[in-house]
C-alpha cells in the first residue's frame, strides 16, 4: 500500500484544496449581482488610478506640443501647482483641453481625481488592514483567554464606543497633523479597538468550544498556536468581510474631514469638494452652473464606498449561511 | 432583572468616569487656549489678560482643574462657557438639544417606518427586481457623501424648485416684531408632536382589543386626523400659526435629507433579520394553513423580525449628536453638532468637554434602555 501515499508536496494540496475553496466561493459570488457590480467598480477605479501617470502627458502632448514658455517644467495637467494661463477665467466648464474642467485655481478636474484615487485606495485598505489585524488578533485573544484579558479589552471596547468617531478626529486634528497615513492609522485603531472586537470575539466563542481546539490542547498545543493556526483561520472570513465595510467608512471619514478642511492632505477627492465650497462655488444657484466643480469627486467617493459595501454584503452572504437561498 | 440591572449601572458610572476623564485630558492636550487670541490684541494689557486668566481659572495647576471638574461633574455642573461667556454649558446644551433631538428623532422615525416596509417587502421577495433596486438604491444612499447630499437638495429644492428654504433655522424678517422668542414657540411645537405620538399609540394600543380590521383602521384614522384638526386649530386661534409654520418649513430639507441618508441603515437590518425569520418551520405552516401571503409577512414574519430592528433603533437614537455634526453645519442648523464645530474653532474647552460628556450620558442611556427593552419584548432573554 506504499503506493497510495500521496507523493504529492504538502503545499501543492493545500493550493489546490484552496483553489476549489475558491472556485466555489466566486459560484457563490457570481449568483450576487450587486457585489459583482461592486468588484467591477473597484476594478475600474484600480485601473483608473493606475493608470494616471499616463494622463497628464498624453494630454500635454497633445495640446501643449510647441511648448510657448519654452521650459520644461511647466506642467499645465499637474493635480497640485498645475494651471492653464491659455484660459481666460478659471473655473472653466469641461471641454477637449480639460474633460471635467477647470477648478477655481485653474487645475485640471479629472487629473485632481486622478491622482487622488489611489491615495483613497491607500487609505481604505490600511485603515481596514489595521482595523482586522487588530479586531481579529484581540477578539481571538479575549475568546480564547477570557479572564482579565477578555474584561479589559471589553471594557476599553466600550469606552472607545462611547466616543463619537468623527467629533473625536476633530479634536484630534488640532493637534495632530492628520497625514493620510496618520489618518489611515487612527481610523483604524478607532473601529479596531472598538466594535469588531465584539463581533469577532462573539464569532471566536463559538470555535472556541469545538472539539478540534480540546484535540489541538491534549496534544500539547501553546496557546498561540491554537489562537494564530486554529481560532484566527476560522474567524478570518468575517474579519475580511468587516475589512470591506470598513473601508467604505474610512473614505467616507477622510472625506468628511477633508470637506470640512481638517486634514493635512494635499489632494483628494474631500479636498475637490472643499475647494469648491470654501471658495463660494456651491452657494445658491452657482451649484448647477458649476457642476463640474463637484459632481465628479462626489461620484467617485459615494461609487467607490458603495462599491466596498456593495462587495463587503456580497461576501456575507456567502460567509454567512443564515443569508443563503435554500 | 434588578440584580443586572444594578451591575449594569454600576458599570456605566464607572465609565462614565474614565470618559470624562480622557475627554479632560484629551482637550487639555489641545494645543493653545482660548485667551490666545487675544494676544494680538493691544486693547489687553498683560493685566487684563492675568485677570481673565484667573476668572477662567486658568491659572491653577492642570491636576487642580482636573479635581475641581470632576467635583463639579458629580453635582452635574458642566462648568461655565468661554466664548458665550457668563452662560453656562449645561444651559447652552439644554437651549440647543430640542432642535437636534426633534430634527434626529423625526428623520429616525420617518425612515425607520420607511426601512421597516422596505426591507419586509425586499425579504420577501428575495432575488426579484424589487429587492435588487431597493437594496441597491438604499445601498448608494448609505454611502453617498452626505453633505454632497445636503448640498444637492439645497440646490434642488431651495433653488431650482424653490419651495424651501436653503437653511437656518427660522426667516428673521418674518420674526421682527414678534414678542415671543422662537424658542418657547419650538418647544410648544415639541409638545404638540409628542401629544399626537402619545395619541396616536394609545389609539394603537386600543385597536389591538378591536375584532375587525375596518373597526381598527377607522380608530386609528379618527384619532389621528382629529388630534391634528385640534392642534393645527389651536395653533390658527393663537395667531402663532405662521410662525410654526416657518419652523416647520425650515426643518423639512434637513429632515429629508437625513431620512434619504439613513433609512437603508434600518432596511438593511430589517430584510437579514427577515432573511432569517421566513425560513422558520411556522411561517411554513402559516402558509399551508392557506393564509393570505400578506397576512403571512406582515403578521407572522415582520412582527418576529422586529427585535433587532427595535434595538437599533434606540441605539441610534443615542448618536444623534455627532451624526449632527455634518448636517447641521449644512442646514447652518442652531443644534448639538453645529455647536460642538463652533466650540471646536473658538477653542471654548468647557462647552466641548460639556458636549462630548453630554453624549457620552445620552448613549450609555440608550445603550441601557435598548437592554432593558431586549428583556421585555423578547420573552427568552432573561437576565
Amino acid at each position: 500500500m506504499v503506493d497510495a501515499v500521496i507523493k504529492e508536496p504538502l503545499w501543492k494540496i493545500r493550493l489546490k484544496l484552496w483553489m476549489r475553496s475558491l472556485r466555489t466561493g466566486w459560484e457563490l459570488f457570481r449568483e450576487r449581482k450587486l457585489a459583482v457590480f461592486g468588484l467591477g467598480v473597484i476594478i475600474f477605479f484600480a485601473v483608473f488610478g493606475l493608470v494616471y501617470p499616463l494622463y497628464p502627458t498624453i494630454m500635454k502632448n497633445i495640446f501643449w506640443k510647441n511648448d510657448p514658455f519654452g521650459y520644461q517644467t511647466f506642467a499645465p495637467y499637474d493635480p497640485i501647482i498645475g494651471f492653464d494661463p491659455d484660459i481666460m477665467s478659471h473655473p472653466s466648464a469641461p471641454s477637449f483641453r480639460h474633460p471635467l474642467g477647470t477648478d477655481p485655481l485653474g487645475r485640471d478636474i479629472l487629473s485632481m481625481i486622478m491622482y487622488s484615487t489611489p491615495r483613497e485606495f491607500v487609505l481604505g485598505i490600511t485603515a481596514a488592514l489595521i482595523t482586522v489585524v487588530i479586531g481579529t488578533i484581540i477578539g481571538a485573544s479575549c475568546a480564547y483567554y477570557g479572564g482579565v484579558i477578555d474584561t479589559f479589552f471589553m471594557r476599553l471596547a466600550d469606552i472607545v464606543m462611547l466616543f463619537p468617531s468623527l467629533a473625536l478626529l476633530m479634536v484630534l486634528s488640532a493637534f495632530i497633523d492628520l497625514t493620510l497615513f496618520r489618518l489611515a492609522l487612527i481610523i483604524g485603531m478607532l473601529s479596531g479597538f472598538g466594535s469588531i472586537t465584539l463581533v469577532l470575539k462573539a464569532q471566536a466563542l463559538t470555535i472556541k468550544v469545538r472539539p478540534f481546539i480540546e484535540a489541538a490542547k491534549s496534544t500539547g498545543a501553546s496557546d498561540a498556536y491554537i489562537i494564530f493556526r486554529h481560532i484566527i483561520p476560522n474567524i478570518l472570513p468575517l474579519s475580511f468581510l468587516y475589512m470591506m465595510l470598513n473601508v467604505t467608512g474610512a473614505i467616507f471619514t477622510e472625506a468628511t474631514l477633508s470637506f470640512l478642511g481638517l486634514a493635512n492632505i494635499r489632494m483628494s477627492w474631500g479636498v475637490i469638494i472643499q475647494m469648491a465650497e470654501s471658495s463660494g462655488y456651491l452657494m445658491g444657484a452657482s451649484i448647477g452652473t458649476y457642476w463640474w466643480l463637484w459632481l465628479p469627486a462626489g461620484v467617485c467617493i459615494t461609487l467607490l464606498c458603495s462599491a466596498f459595501y456593495f462587495l463587503g454584503r456580497g461576501l456575507e452572504e456567502i460567509v454567512n449561511p443564515r443569508l443563503r437561498k435554500r | 432583572m434588578l440584580k443586572f440591572l444594578g451591575k449594569r449601572v454600576f458599570q456605566i458610572v464607572i465609565l462614565l468616569f474614565i470618559y470624562v476623564t480622557i475627554v479632560f485630558w484629551l482637550m487639555e492636550a489641545l494645543p493653545g487656549s482660548f485667551l490666545d487670541k487675544y494676544l494680538m490684541n493691544p486693547k489687553i494689557t498683560p493685566e487684563i489678560r492675568e485677570n481673565l486668566k484667573r476668572q477662567f481659572g486658568l491659572d491653577k495647576p492642570v491636576f487642580t482643574r482636573y479635581l475641581y471638574y470632576m467635583k463639579n461633574f458629580l453635582v452635574l455642573d458642566l462648568g461655565v462657557s468661554f466664548s458665550y461667556f457668563p452662560k453656562k454649558v449645561s444651559s447652552i446644551i439644554f437651549e440647543r438639544l430640542p432642535r437636534t433631538v426633534f430634527l434626529f428623532a423625526t428623520s429616525t422615525l420617518i425612515s425607520y417606518a420607511f426601512g421597516y416596509n422596505l426591507g419586509k417587502r425586499s425579504a420577501w421577495r428575495r432575488g426579484k427586481v424589487v429587492d435588487q433596486v431597493t437594496t441597491f438604491t438604499g445601498i448608494i444612499f448609505w454611502t453617498i457623501f452626505l453633505p454632497l447630499l445636503a448640498i444637492f437638495n439645497i440646490w434642488l429644492f431651495g433653488v431650482i424648485l424653490g419651495i424651501l428654504p436653503l437653511n437656518q433655522f427660522i426667516e428673521p424678517n418674518l420674526w421682527r416684531h414678534v414678542s415671543f422668542s422662537a424658542q418657547d414657540l419650538f418647544l410648544k411645537l415639541l409638545l404638540n408632536a409628542f401629544i399626537f405620538l402619545i395619541v396616536f399609540l394609545i389609539a394603537m394600543i386600543i385597536s389591538r382589543g378591536l375584532k375587525t380590521i375596518a373597526a381598527k383602521r377607522i380608530l386609528l384614522y379618527t384619532s389621528s386626523i382629529v388630534t391634528i384638526v385640534i392642534s393645527v386649530s389651536i395653533w390658527i386661534l393663537s395667531g402663532k400659526a405662521i410662525y410654526a409654520w416657518d419652523i416647520i418649513k425650515h426643518m423639512v430639507l434637513p429632515v429629508f435629507t437625513l431620512t434619504l441618508y439613513s433609512f437603508a441603515g434600518s432596511m438593511l437590518v430589517m430584510r437579514d433579520t427577515m432573511l432569517d425569520v421566513i425560513r422558520e418551520d411556522y411561517i411554513t405552516t402559516a402558509k399551508a394553513k392557506g393564509l393570505p401571503d400578506k397576512i403571512v409577512r406582515d403578521k407572522h414574519a415582520a412582527r418576529n423580525a422586529l427585535l433587532p430592528l427595535v434595538t437599533n433603533f434606540v441605539i441610534s437614537l443615542g448618536f444623534t449628536i455627532s451624526g449632527g455634526i455634518i448636517t447641521e453645519t449644512m442646514f447652518s442648523w442652531p443644534g448639538l453638532g453645529r455647536a460642538y464645530l463652533e466650540a471646536l474653532s473658538q477653542q471654548d474647552s468647557p462647552l466641548l468637554i460639556g458636549l462630548l460628556v453630554f453624549t457620552g450620558v445620552f448613549v450609555l442611556f440608550a445603550h441601557l434602555v435598548a437592554d432593558i427593552l431586549y428583556a421585555f419584548l423578547d420573552p427568552r432573554i432573561r437576565y
